[in-house]
């Protein structure tokens, strides 16, 4: 018996490979046929989110241009560099600026390390932007994807809190003076209650300013606040978020696409494909639920392929795509690192990055309507878009109702007029402080160059709305309107404003000081 | 029950809202504790009060600018005043301009006064408390804002004596 048993141990050990790889990839080699293909797809832990099928118009690279994806791979970059930067990084303000010398000069691949950590989330807010302008632009947020739009809205702000919170971390001069203001946006409410004179009753900014920075001054409070928010609160919101939205993609039928046409072949991409009809024989039962207007019947899936290989294969490209971009970036170009942080001044002009430029412009204007007000009429605005423009078309196709390019267009010109009308009138006479000295402080809260601007904005897509009696194309004037107000602001603050927050036309103009 | 009457409550169903209303309401106790312990209770942080020296160090017409402390000194015939240096608009830091202040920021500016000339500052520059220490030197109270104009005299020696 003892005998059986050792040939039985020493003949599973021999088999030990094979099977550890059956029980592992469960097919234990590549997929040859359709059948095996599903089943990579659908007992695999990470490709079990894609269904086993996909429509080719997922796959057209001018659908998406694989922006969704990008900004996930731009995370996925971004939480491995990260925890390797946190073994060197020191949240202390002793200790913060040291360490980010020691990750630029001595670590082993530090500098390029953080330079990807850099870049990436450069990359990352670029990408997230343009597939929500995709969406936007291909009516993909309509029923029955009202939902994960706003799951969409949640992680345009999440990777702007992350931006936000990365760049406060080196306590270098743009660290210190970043959180100073952010600190005393969120304190900005007091704009108004003190105009108001009611502060001492109800002061909602004193208290998100002292929830920020957990004391009354910039300091070591401040910075463990950030990091903890940088390294953990923030990165898990979004990856639950990412969740959900890839979740609700799946559940929601696949990308936002227009019907195929009932029966006969269909006719897609330039090629005949042959149609999937039902044997009489056969009982077909209901696998899942999924919202679409019909059930693929009588027309099959001809318009689609196994994702198992082609869904896979795109999206390792853009993966790659992203990887490669990033890692370009960060061998050229250095991530920046100012002088230590010094709290008796700022620089001058003390610039935010990029993305935070615009609303520096509207900050520029008045503290409350530009750092919260304004943005956060922007959030409430785009969320509402779904809900309010409800009847179906167009969906999955750029532009795809008619009229759309031409009030694109027209809102381009709009919008492009009006800002930099807006701008040039504000640099060359001042504003009401300029003209009435002794004005109330509510007079600037509500009439600023920043709150006229969206109230143009909301005037002209009222007037499509009126005028083409079409809620999509009014949603298209407001949409195109506040991406060309948001692209410009941040130009101009980028590169106009100098010293002081004055005009110049360029940097070079900038006195010597 | 007949079809006239009005639907009521079933015992079951009223139950069951109770228990979920418990349920919420207890998650909503738990998410504002959550929310209590990163709240300070106490404010760590310096104290905003900085000695400046003698009043004969500031000559009439003279000012200086303390560079950690964030204040400006004037010295004028009527008497020795405080100007905070910490923008009202987003806290940075002003410096001297050839009409008064201006913040490298957001471009708000100042009247020598700290009155607001332009830009997004909601509120003047404050002026802070003076006042002397028992070792004759005198201390900027930072924390405490004073009324525009309100100087920290200093008595010439025949008024003393007068």
């Amino acid at each position: 018996m003892a005998d059986t048993a050792v040939r039985e141990f020493l003949h599973n050990l021999r088999l030990l490979p094979q099977t550890f790889k059956e029980a592992w990839l469960r097919l234990g080699k590549v997929p040859e046929s359709e059948r095996e293909e599903s089943q990579a797809t659908f007992h695999n832990f990470f490709l079990h989110i894609h269904s086993v099928r996909v429509h080719l118009r997922t796959l057209s690279p001018t659908l998406t241009w694989g922006l969704g994806l990008a900004a996930t791979a731009s995370f996925v970059i971004l939480t491995i560099t990260g925890v390797l930067l946190m073994v060197y990084y020191k949240p202390s303000t002793e200790l913060a600026y040291q360490s980010m010398k020691d990750i630029h000069f001595t670590v082993a691949t530090g500098r390029f390390i953080r330079n990807i950590h850099r870049w990436s989330a450069h990359v990352m807010v670029v990408a997230v932007f343009l597939h929500m302008a995709r969406v936007f632009f291909t009516a993909s947020y309509k029923k029955p994807r009202e939902f994960n739009w706003l799951i969409g809205l949640a992680l345009l702000v999440t990777t702007l809190g992350l931006s936000f919170t990365g760049y406060l971390l080196p306590w270098d001069q743009l660290a210190y003076w970043a959180i100073t203001i952010g600190s005393n946006i969120a304190n900005s409410p007091r704009e108004l209650t003190d105009a108001l004179g009611i502060t001492r009753w109800f002061d909602p900014g004193g208290f998100q300013r002292q929830l920020l920075l957990g004391a009354n001054y910039v300091g070591e409070d401040a910075l463990i606040r950030f990091y903890v928010l940088h390294v953990f609160v923030l990165p898990l919101v979004l990856l639950i978020l990412v969740g959900v939205h890839f979740w609700r993609i799946r559940k929601d039928g696949g990308l936002a696409r227009p019907e195929d046409p009932m029966g006969g072949p269909a006719e897609w991409g330039g090629e005949r494909r042959p149609v999937f009809e039902p044997l009489a024989t056969k009982t077909y039962g209901l696998m899942a639920v999924v919202k679409g207007r019909r059930a693929t019947v009588n027309r099959g899936p001809e318009n689609t392929v196994m994702s198992w290989p082609h869904l896979l294969w795109a999206e390792m490209a853009v993966f790659m795509l992203t990887v490669a971009v990033s890692l370009i970036l960060s061998f050229y170009f250095d991530a920046p690192l100012k002088e230590l942080a010094n709290p008796a001044i700022p620089e001058n002009p003390a610039k935010a990055p990029w993305y935070f430029l615009g609303i520096q412009e509207l900050v520029s204007y008045s503290a409350f309507m530009g750092g919260l007000v304004i943005p956060a009429i922007a959030v409430l605005g785009l969320a509402l878009i779904p809900f309010l423009d409800r009847r179906p078309g167009g969906e999955g196709v750029w532009f795809g109702t008619p009229g759309e390019r031409q009030v694109a267009w027209q809102s381009f010109l709009f919008a492009l007029a009006v800002t930099i009308g807006m701008l040039t009138f504000t640099i060359n006479f001042g504003w009401l402080r300029n003209w009435f000295p002794d004005i109330h402080q509510l007079w600037i809260i509500f009439i600023n160059p920043g709150t006229l601007l969206v109230l143009f904005f909301a005037g002209w897509s009222l007037w499509v709305l009126q005028r083409r009696d079409s809620v999509r194309l009014a949603a298209v004037a407001l949409f195109t309107c506040f991406l060309i107000g948001f692209t410009l602001l941040t130009y101009f603050a980028t590169v106009h404003r100098g010293p002081n927050w004055e005009f110049y036309w360029w940097p070079s103009q900038w006195p010597v000081h | 029950m007949s079809r006239l009457e009005p639907p009521r409550v079933s015992r079951r169903s009223f139950l069951s809202l109770a228990s979920l209303g418990s349920f919420f309401a207890a998650i909503g106790v738990a998410a504002a504790g959550v929310f209590r312990l990163p709240n300070p209770t106490v404010l760590p942080g310096p104290v905003r009060r900085y000695k400046i020296g003698r009043p004969e160090e500031f000559p009439v017409g003279s000012e200086k600018r303390l560079e950690k402390e964030n204040v400006f000194i004037f010295r004028d015939t009527e008497g020795i005043y405080a100007v905070s240096a910490i923008c009202t608009h987003l806290g940075c830091t002003v410096a001297r301009s050839s009409d008064g202040f201006a913040c490298p920021c957001h471009g708000s500016r100042f009247s020598p006064g700290g009155k607001v000339l332009g830009g997004p500052a909601p509120r003047p520059l404050p002026w802070l408390e003076i006042s002397r220490a028992a070792d004759g030197q005198l201390v900027v109270l930072a924390d405490n804002e004073v009324a525009e104009g309100t100087r920290f005299r200093v008595l010439a020696p025949s008024e003393i004596e007068g």
